[in-house]
């Protein structure tokens, strides 16, 4: 019974103040859209990086020198193919090892031109990498031995420099020498903010010719089954420091890249949760002033309540259930507003965003607590209002 | 024979302001037993109110021995004291002290609440209260849509819907004109004489402190005398009171009690336990 009346009476409060209890809501709302917003968002983006990070293809090994590590300087590769070679005896399948040389150049064709990613690789990428052609055909073992000066142009490379002409069969410059397009990739799309269907394959051979060097940046092997890869990349790794005996070499898996990834985009999520966070604190501290006010404003109330045989704890529940339902009325309405914001950006802006249970029942977990804990201390002091001194009140 | 509804003894109170202890009272002592009529005059200040708030519980003695329906006050905590309240005193303000927003039946029937009565149970309860004050055709109305003679009515409702053993009113006309004061007065005579509710009354009004059984006047913090009527000078609705209380030579206000006493402990008082005689008619 009174509990009831307490709800009764929290309820009355609120509704009596509609704009106030709303304006004092705001902080709260706002504070829980936010903190929802921006999980979902971290939680969309780690997804999709999961997702794409997996696209490339299952058990790949990436071989590079250096260590993979934020932050350290890229080092000059040694690495040439006799070493690709030696990584494909360690493995025992030609087909599953890739190489890679990339740079920036210019492509051209006729009077456009398109700065883009040419990639000098071995007949091998689209297996070992999940990549597939939309038209012609990709790089043959002859087109690698021979250096033959062709090319695979990505989705929106063949888009700017043919937009209406078919690119089979066209040539294309590459920095000034001019190859013979024989294929087309399906596209792909964005991954981390880079267009992967800007970019040029041809033959690892002729890249280097056009560079002038016999280096590669890398080496790419597609491991027979997931259990031994990390053995499989020991043993890659110590072939490469017997051949280079001064530098350092590296062999990592998709799950150590989605690992590093995790944690930076896990850092980035809760740094800007926690900010959100404080706006959440920034919300609590408004609610415990509105209800000092409240507690001022309806002090011969209190007196009255107490003069008929209202104990302490009854005014103080009153008055807690107060602060409490300001803050899960504005958490809920917060989770609203940022569940539905969060949909508009996924399905509106490249930004993706994914609503996660867990974070729904914190915002709103939370915001009830900041209510008890906002609201604990004008309950307390109302409940111990001296009813004499009260019922005197103005 | 019967029990007295509340008993102090050699109560003060006193105030600290800013360090200076102001004496509002300075040792009274009284029983006020069931179903009596007493009306408290005094003049403004000199701690009636003060009085009021100790006899209902709603404050505590700085010194002295008050037992309230039985229960020594001193011995209570804070919810204790306010289940006390709830089921043996009622009060009527001055200031009327109606929740706003709250129809006059919910107003009526806010201490069942606290006593944890069933919402429907409540409302019976509240409305046929109302309907003892007359206003049974005013349930739902607010507050602000009632007189205040009406107002009063609903709180006098509130203050007896529990059924106290006493209701205390502290110039409960005071806020009203003439003749609504007369008939809240009226139907306060009417419900002590037909409920036995004992009524403590302060009043300004000499009158109408006349028309009570007892008086007690108060003055400096000391009750200054405390007598009784045989039967009420003016035709008040108690009927002529039977004289069955032995005349007494020592009236019964606080006789023992002066400025150059100190504050009595509980033991210092222990005599005043005892029913002191009444005092039919003697006077100072
Ligand atoms: N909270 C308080 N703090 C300090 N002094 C107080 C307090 N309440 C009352 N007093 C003092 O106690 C004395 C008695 O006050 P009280 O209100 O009991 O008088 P009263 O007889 O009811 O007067 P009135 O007829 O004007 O209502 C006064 O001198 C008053 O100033
Ligand atoms: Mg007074």
């Amino acid at each position: 019974m009174r509990v009831a009346e307490a709800w009764r009476v929290a309820l009355d409060a609120l509704r009596a103040n509609r704009l106030r209890s709303l304006l004092t809501m705001l902080g709260v709302i706002i504070g829980v859209a936010s903190v929802v917003i921006l999980v979902a968002i971290g939680t969309g983006t780690k997804q999709q990086v999961e997702q794409q990070v997996e696209g490339l293809g299952s058990n790949l090994l990436l071989v590079v020198p250096g260590r993979l590590d934020v932050g350290t300087a890229p080092v000059v590769s040694p690495l040439d193919l006799t070493d690709a070679d030696a990584v494909s005896r360690v493995v025992g399948d030609p087909g599953r090892v890739a190489v890679t040389v990339a740079s920036g150049a210019t492509a051209r064709a006729g009077n456009r031109s398109d700065f883009t990613t040419v990639q000098g690789v071995l007949e091998t990428t689209p297996s070992v990498f999940t990549r597939s052609l939309g038209r012609g055909r990709y790089l043959t073992g002859a087109d690698v031995d021979t250096g033959r000066r062709v090319a695979v142009l990505g989705a929106s490379v063949a888009r700017s420099l043919f937009p209406d002409r078919d690119p089979l069969g066209q040539q294309v410059a590459l920095a000034g020498v001019r190859f013979r397009v024989i294929g087309v990739f399906a596209p792909l799309g964005q991954s981390l903010g880079v267009d992967r269907d800007d970019e040029v394959h041809v033959p690892v051979t002729a890249a280097q010719r056009l560079w002038g060097t016999r280096r590669i940046d890398g080496i790419a092997v597609k491991a027979p089954d997931r259990e031994r890869i990390d053995q499989l990349g020991e043993r890659i790794v110590a072939e490469l420091s017997r051949r280079h005996p001064d530098t350092e070499f590296s062999a990592v898996t998709q799950q150590q890249i989605l690992g590093v990834l995790g944690d930076i985009l896990g850092v980035l999520t809760g740094v800007l949760a926690a900010i959100a966070g404080i706006s959440l604190l920034v919300g609590g501290v408004g609610v415990s002033n509105i209800m000092l006010v409240s507690v001022r404003e309806r002090t011969r109330e209190i007196g009255l309540r107490k003069a008929v045989g209202a104990r302490p704890r009854d005014i103080g529940v009153q008055f807690l259930l107060e602060a409490v339902l300001l803050t899960s009325i504005g958490g809920l309405t917060g989770m609203a507003l940022g569940v539905g914001t969060a949909l508009l950006v996924d399905a509106f802006s490249p930004i993706p965003a994914a609503i996660t249970w867990w974070s729904l029942a914190l915002a709103f977990g939370v915001s009830a607590a900041v209510g008890i804990v906002f609201g604990v201390v004008p309950a307390q002091r109302a409940g111990r209002l001296d009813p004499v001194v009260a019922l005197r009140a103005e | 024979m019967t029990v007295a509804a509340i008993e102090a003894v050699d109560v003060s109170r006193t105030y600290e302001l800013e360090g200076v202890s102001v004496s509002a009272l300075r040792g009274v002592s009284l029983t006020v037993d069931q179903g009596e009529y007493v009306a408290v005059i005094g003049p403004s200040g000199s701690g009636k109110s003060t009085l009021m708030h100790l006899l209902g519980g709603l404050d505590r003695p700085s010194g002295g021995r008050l037992v309230i329906g039985g229960r020594d006050v001193a011995g209570l905590t804070a919810p204790e004291l306010a289940t006390l309240r709830n089921e043996t005193i009622g009060f009527v303000f001055q200031a009327f002290h109606l929740l706003a927003r709250t129809s006059a039946v919910d107003n009526v029937a806010l201490p069942l609440v606290y006593r944890g009565v069933g919402a429907r149970q409540r409302r019976e309860r509240a409305a046929a209260m109302l309907g003892r004050v007359g206003l049974g055709h005013r349930l739902h109305h607010r507050p602000n849509q009632l007189s205040g003679g009406e107002q009063q009515r609903v709180a006098i409702a509130r203050a007896l819907v529990t059924e106290p053993a006493v209701l205390l009113a502290d110039e409960p006309t005071g806020n009203l004109d003439t003749a609504t004061g007369e008939a809240v007065l009226e139907l306060l005579e009417r419900l002590n004489a037909e409920s036995g509710v004992a009524l403590v009354m302060v009043t300004h009004d000499q009158e109408v402190a006349a028309r009570a059984r007892r008086r007690i006047s108060v003055r400096d913090g000391l009750i200054q005398s405390d007598t009784r009527h045989d039967r009420p000078p003016s035709g008040g609705p108690g009927g002529p009171a039977t004289l069955e209380h032995a005349p007494s030579a020592e009236p019964r206000s606080a006789s023992g009690s002066g400025p150059g006493r100190p504050p009595g402990g509980p033991g210092g008082a222990a005599g005043a336990t005892g029913r002191l005689p009444r005092a039919g008619g003697a006077a100072r």
